[in-house]
Order: C-alpha cells, then structure tokens, then sequence
C-alpha cells in the first residue's frame, strides 16, 4: 500500500471563507424552511413534490458520489490494486457526498419528524422502491464511515484499534460494493412508476439499469475529474498516467449504455420523440452528446494519456449523467396540463450551501487525515 | 382434470369426504370462499361453508310463488357459481317449486303438504311475489286456496323466511298505485316473526345463496336493517360503489341518450339515476356473471330503484333525485397554470452556477495544457 499522508496547507483560504459564507446563506433558508414550511423557500408543488433537493442533493449528488463505490469495484471486486492510492480519496468524497444527501432529505420532507419510522421494521414496507432507498443510502453512509475509519486511526499510539478494525474491514468493503448496487439502481425504478408522466425518451423498464452504469461511470468520471481539479487547486503533481489507466474503462461502460438505450428506443419505437423540437428533445440531444464526446475522447489511447483531454472527458461524463438524472426526474417529467416547476432563490442557495459543506469537509479532511497519497513537491 | 369431488349425492354412505360429481374440490372450496367474502365473513368462514354445504342433509326450500312475473327464479336459474342444477341438486333440497318441479296439479299439492309435514320448523320458506289481501285475497289462488291463506298457513312452519323480490318485499310493482289488488309485502302480513327481504327487479340470486348458506352455516339470520334486507347486501348507497361516481363528483353528465357524455360513460344523474337513494350491491354484485359493467348504469341505463321502497315503481323513471344534488364547483383539471416556473432569482443564481463553473473548468482546462507542454 502506497504511503498516504495529510496534505500541507491552511485550512482557512479565500476559497474557504468564500464557501464559508455560501453556507452561512444556506443556513438562514434553512432556518427559514423549518420556521415557515416547504412552501416559503421552495416551488415544490403537488405536481412537482420531487425539485432541486431530490432531483440535485440525492439523486444526483449520491450518483456524483458514486467514486468510492466504482473505486472499490475495481479494486476490490476486479481486483486491480494498482489504483489503491485513489481509493481513499474517493471514498471519503463518496462519505460527504451521501452523508449531505441524506441531510438535505430533512428539508425535502414535509414531515421530517417521522421520518425515524422507516427503519423500525414493523413500519417497513418492504415492498416499497423508496423504502429500499431510504434503508440502503442509509446504511451505506453508516458503511461508508466505518470503511474510512482507519484514516482516524493512522498515527502513532492507535495501532492496536487500526489492527482490529482493519481485521473487519473486508465486510464493510463487501457491503460497500453491494449496497450502492442496489440503490442506485433502485432510484431508477422510482421513476418507472411515473408511467406515462415520463417522456418515452427516457421511460422504460432498463431505467434501474442505465441509473446503475450511469452512476457507476460517474464515480469513475469524478474520481479522474476530482484528481485533476484537485491536482491544480491544490498545486500537487498531476497523477495522468494512473487516471489515463483508469479511463480506460469508460469506454467499455459508455458502449454498454448507449447500446441499451438506443437499442430500447428503436425498439419501442419512440426515437421518432427526437425530432419533436421541444426543450425535452433538446436536452436529450445535449444529454446524448455530453456521453458521446468522452466516448470518442477516450476511445484513442492518445487522447488519454493528456490530462486536459482526460480533465475534458471526465467533466462532460459527470455533467451528462447529471442532465440524465435531471431529464429523467424533472424535464422528462410532466405531471399534467400547466404544470410548472423551476427551484427558486432559496432551494438553489440551500443546495449550494451543502455543496459548500461538502467541499469544506473534504478540505479539512484531506489537510488533517491521511487521504492523498504522498508526493515529494517538484 | 383434478380429482373431482363428491357432492352430496351419497350422503347416505356416510361419507364426508368429497369425491366424484360434477364438481372440482377446488372451485367447491372457491366457491365457499367467495361467498363467506361476499358475506363480510372472514375467510376462513369459507371452511364452515363447505362443511355445511357437505353435511349429510341438505336444507329444505319450499318456494311459493304468488303474484310475480318469476323473474327472480329466471334470473336464479341463470346462476353459474353455482349452476342451477348444482344448487337445488347439491346444496339445497327445492321440494316445492311451481317453475321448477316436474310435477303438477294434485302430485304438486301433496309434494308441498308432504314437505311441509316431514320439516316443521325445519325448512326455509322463499315467497316470490306480493300477496294480494283485497276481497280476502281472491285476485291470486292455487289450488282452490288463496295466497294470502296459503301463506298463513305455512309461514308459521317454517324457521326462516325469506322474500325473494322486491313484490315479495314490500308488493312491488303490483302495489304501485292505484293498487287495485291490494298486494302487500310478506313483511305486511307476517309481523310476529323477522322477515328477510332481498328486493331488487329481479333479486340477485347471489343474494339469495349468500342468505340461506349464512342461515344455515351460523344458525341464525345475517345483520339486517330496518326492512328487513341483509347488510352486506343493501348496506351501501348504488351511488357510493358506482363506477361512474367520478363523473358525478367532477360534473360530467350525460344529458340525453346518446350524446357524446352518455357515449363517454358519464354519470346518469341527470338523466334520473336513483343510485343516489338506493341501497343495493348491484355495482359490485353485477349480474349474469358475463364481467364488468354488467348492470343496469353500466349498460347506460339509470337506476330505477327497483331495491327501495317508495321509489321503484313510484318515482318517475326519468325524475332527477332530490336527495343529493351535484357540487356546483369542481377541481381544476389543468386551464391555469400551477406550481411555479422560472423566477427572476432562481434563473440568475443558477446562471451564476452555471458561469462559475464553466469559469473554473476553462481555467483548470488551461492550467493542465500548460503543465503538459512544459513537461
């Protein structure tokens, strides 16, 4: 195992004030949402109960989040333990990404003081997509914490507690790679039962399918996005030849999906939507071009091993899963006749100031714990 | 094919065991089912059906018919679950049945007296038709004896009674006014003693079965109301089980037959539906077992009311209800817009998002060429 370290630097940076603040913003519309009502900071309404929060925070945030879960695969399930190195990292975005998009369910919720019922079991309804949701994410954060625990533990004096939850760590790992599996590709099938609410470009019975490879590119796109932006913010050599590695699989994934989807649309007949013109139409040929452009980026083993491509690549595949998510759930979606939905000021500045969180956490973190592998500075 | 089940055709062997005889174990068994659900009773009510209907003697039925048009034994005799032939067979023993029985005459006369003699107190009397009591009852005899008398003789015989039909019931049709026989409901004339009414133009003859199994299964009469009908069959409003109900509650009605509402399925109200004053099952019961919508509203046809008192035969037939009147306003369907769209402060943070990101994108994006060409 590569020699892991807390990486030098300040903690409070500009950046760091600046996400400070955006929090701070945050904050007051969450205070303002539990005095007031969902109805004083959001546009939720009974046509569009599922908005930004969801849509953004859970939906896609968790898929965003996928990093640590695609990383262990490869590792673990396939593995290759050349890439170790870019585990921890990943994991500990995957921890902020779902542990904030379990929070910001709280606001989403109108009755969030009942929400504690979904995991008596007496309650449970086991035959519900959401309660399978719910229950996963919600053991995976509690997995997820406990699979990067021994970076608490990595200094002198705790050796004896490392040693023992080290001797565990292979079922959490196991649980780690199985749990996201199953929701991710659950939070697909929430919108099957949509039916005809959901355009016939994205409705079909592969959706829980197309959610799991989607998320599971998306965690491979974020851990090279994540290195990369990391690599330059924080000034630290660039890691191209492992990610160049690493995206190689992209591609393969990429094929798998595109095959499935056009392959369903053909076959049902509904690729004729396509030429319809409309803001649906629309999003699904920039949706369709975000997954193609890295596909034919990485496809050349050129283009890979140059990390602007790569960096190019792995952005377009997170924003394409991302607008994925966003058609299936919001544009794809249309409740009724005259039905309108668009986040307002506040929803907006409530998911932005987890996103700050977020990021806060991962700074923090990264500059206390051993994540990063380390580097001698040029 | 399964193994077939013994109906109680050899009783007399003392078997109890179902065996051979026109009936599958499985659809007798589904049956019972079927019925104690129809009856309200749990499921496992089916079982003491069964066992009931399986006992070695079958409960005698007497049925007399008086002033009617049998229409409520045509539309028994049309049954499926169980067949006609099952249920007077199998289940029940009809030593008396005028439409039924082979014999005529003097045989039927001594048939009725010998039944009636071997199960005093024993046998369930189903009355089809009113009873006409003017002049003492002339107007509808058999046998030289009038109905009126013929029925004072036996009720008094029997442990259950039964009036099938709404002329049974309360007179029917034949005691809409003027009234000239004066024809009474069994319930009129019968006073000392209850008197279950399974009303209706004709009865469901589900009704009937479900009635008598219960009768026989519990030993004792099913909840009745008031008028003497079982709960489980005349609890509810037609109104409150119709499928038509949503057009009613989101105003769509048919105005005359065939106009495009009456060819959409809407609501017959307007065109003098008594559903909203009739307690019936029909809408759930259907008839004739030939599937969905086999009942009078769902063929396009409004409820008469057959099953009430006061308005089958009473109410003209196209004479809107009084008793409930359609909501004045309805739920928006569409029209106006709803939920909120793009606001002038969601739309500019979002393109404040939008610019930041794609800021530091093409800065990153640089940063990197520059790192590769100087390696």
């Amino acid at each position: 195992m590569s020699e892991l370290k807390p990486i030098k630097g300040k903690i409070f940076t500009l950046p760091f004030f600046i996400l400070l603040i955006l929090s701070a913003i945050a904050l007051v519309f969450i205070i303002k949402r539990f005095m007031y009502g969902l109805g004083a900071v959001s546009n939720l309404s009974d046509g569009y109960p599922w908005g930004m929060w969801i849509v953004y925070d859970v939906v896609t945030g968790t898929a965003i989040a996928c990093g640590g879960y695609a990383m262990a695969i490869l590792v673990y399930v396939f593995n290759k333990g050349q890439y170790h190195p870019l585990v921890r990292s990943a994991l500990l975005a995957s921890m902020f990404g779902y542990t904030l998009a379990s929070v910001s369910i709280f606001f989403d919720v109108g009755r969030y003081w009942q929400m504690y019922n979904i995991f008596l079991p007496w309650y449970s309804n086991t035959n519900s997509v959401m309660f399978e949701v719910a229950a996963c994410i919600a053991t995976y954060i509690l997995i997820m914490w406990l699979e990067f625990s021994p970076a608490f533990f990595e200094k002198p004096g705790s050796e004896k507690t490392l040693k023992k939850i080290n001797s565990v760590m292979f079922i959490f790992i196991a649980l780690g790679v199985l749990l996201p599996t199953m929701h991710q590709s659950s939070l697909g099938s929430l919108m099957i039962i949509a039916g005809d609410k959901l355009s016939g470009l994205w409705q079909t019975g592969f959706l829980p399918l197309l959610f799991l490879i989607s998320a599971i590119m998306m965690g491979f796109g974020m851990v090279i996005f994540e290195s990369l932006f990391s690599s330059v913010t924080l000034k630290r050599p660039l890691e191209t030849p492992l990610l160049a590695k690493l995206s190689g699989v992209i591609p393969k994934l990429l094929i798998a999906f595109l095959i499935i989807r056009f392959g369903d649309l053909i076959f049902k007949g509904k690729l004729g939507l396509l030429f319809n013109f409309n803001l649906q139409s629309l999003m699904f040929i920039i949706e369709n071009l975000l997954f193609i452009y890295p596909l034919i980026i990485l496809s050349s083993q050129e283009k890979r091993n140059q990390s602007k491509c790569l960096f190019l690549s792995a952005a377009s595949l997170v924003l394409a899963g991302s607008v994925y998510r966003f058609d299936t759930f919001l544009i794809g979606f249309s409740p009724g006749v005259n039905w309108h939905y668009f986040p307002s000021f506040a929803e907006i500045m409530i998911t932005i100031g987890i996103i700050s969180v977020e990021i806060m956490a991962y700074l923090i973190f990264i500059k206390t714990l051993p994540v990063l592998p380390d580097v001698k500075h040029a | 094919m399964p193994k077939v089940f013994n109906t109680l055709s050899n009783q007399g062997q003392g078997e109890k065991s179902p065996e051979i005889k026109g009936i599958a174990r499985r659809d007798f068994l589904k049956f019972c089912t079927i019925t104690a659900a129809s009856l309200g009773l749990p499921l496992n009510m089916g079982q003491a059906i069964a066992d009931t209907i399986t006992s070695k003697k079958r409960p005698p039925v007497i049925w007399v018919h008086f002033q009617e048009c049998t229409g409520c034994t045509e539309s028994l005799l049309r049954g499926t679950h169980p067949t006609i032939e099952h249920l007077i067979l199998d289940l029940i023993s009809l030593d008396y049945s005028e439409t039924l029985m082979a014999a005529a005459g003097h045989q039927a006369e001594a048939a009725l007296h010998k039944s009636i003699k071997e199960n005093e107190g024993k046998f369930i009397l189903v009355v089809e038709g009113s009873i006409p009591t003017k002049d003492n009852g002339v107007y509808c005899k058999i046998g030289g004896k009038t109905a009126l008398s013929i029925l004072e003789d036996i009720a008094p015989k029997a442990a259950a009674i039964v009036a099938i039909g709404s002329c049974a019931s309360w007179g029917g049709l034949q005691s809409s006014k003027p009234n000239p026989t004066g024809a009474k409901g069994v319930p009129e004339i019968i006073t000392d003693r209850p008197v279950i009414t399974l009303p209706g133009c004709p009865a469901s003859p589900y009704n009937l079965l479900s009635t008598v199994l219960y009768y026989l299964t519990l030993k004792k009469l099913p909840q009745l109301d008031d008028k003497g009908r079982p709960k489980f069959a005349y609890g509810t409003l037609i109104h409150d089980n119709c499928e038509r109900r949503p057009h009613f509650d989101a105003g769509r009605f048919a105005l005359k037959y065939g106009d495009e509402g009456h060819r959409q399925g809407w609501c017959l109200f307007q065109l003098g539906c008594k559903g909203p004053e009739t307690h019936a099952n029909c809408p759930v019961q259907l008839f004739g077992d030939v599937g969905s919508n086999a009942w009078p509203v769902g063929t396009g046809h409004p409820c008469f009311g057959c099953t009430e008192k006061g308005i089958g035969f009473e109410k003209p037939l196209h004479q809107t209800v009084d008793s409930v009147t359609p909501p004045l306003t309805y739920p928006k369907v569409g029209g106006t817009q709803q939920g909120k769209g793009m606001n002038a402060g969601g739309a500019a943070i979002a393109g404040v998002v939008a610019g930041a990101a794609l800021t530091a994108g093409i800065k990153v994006t640089k940063a990197l060429k520059e790192e590769e060409t100087n390696s």
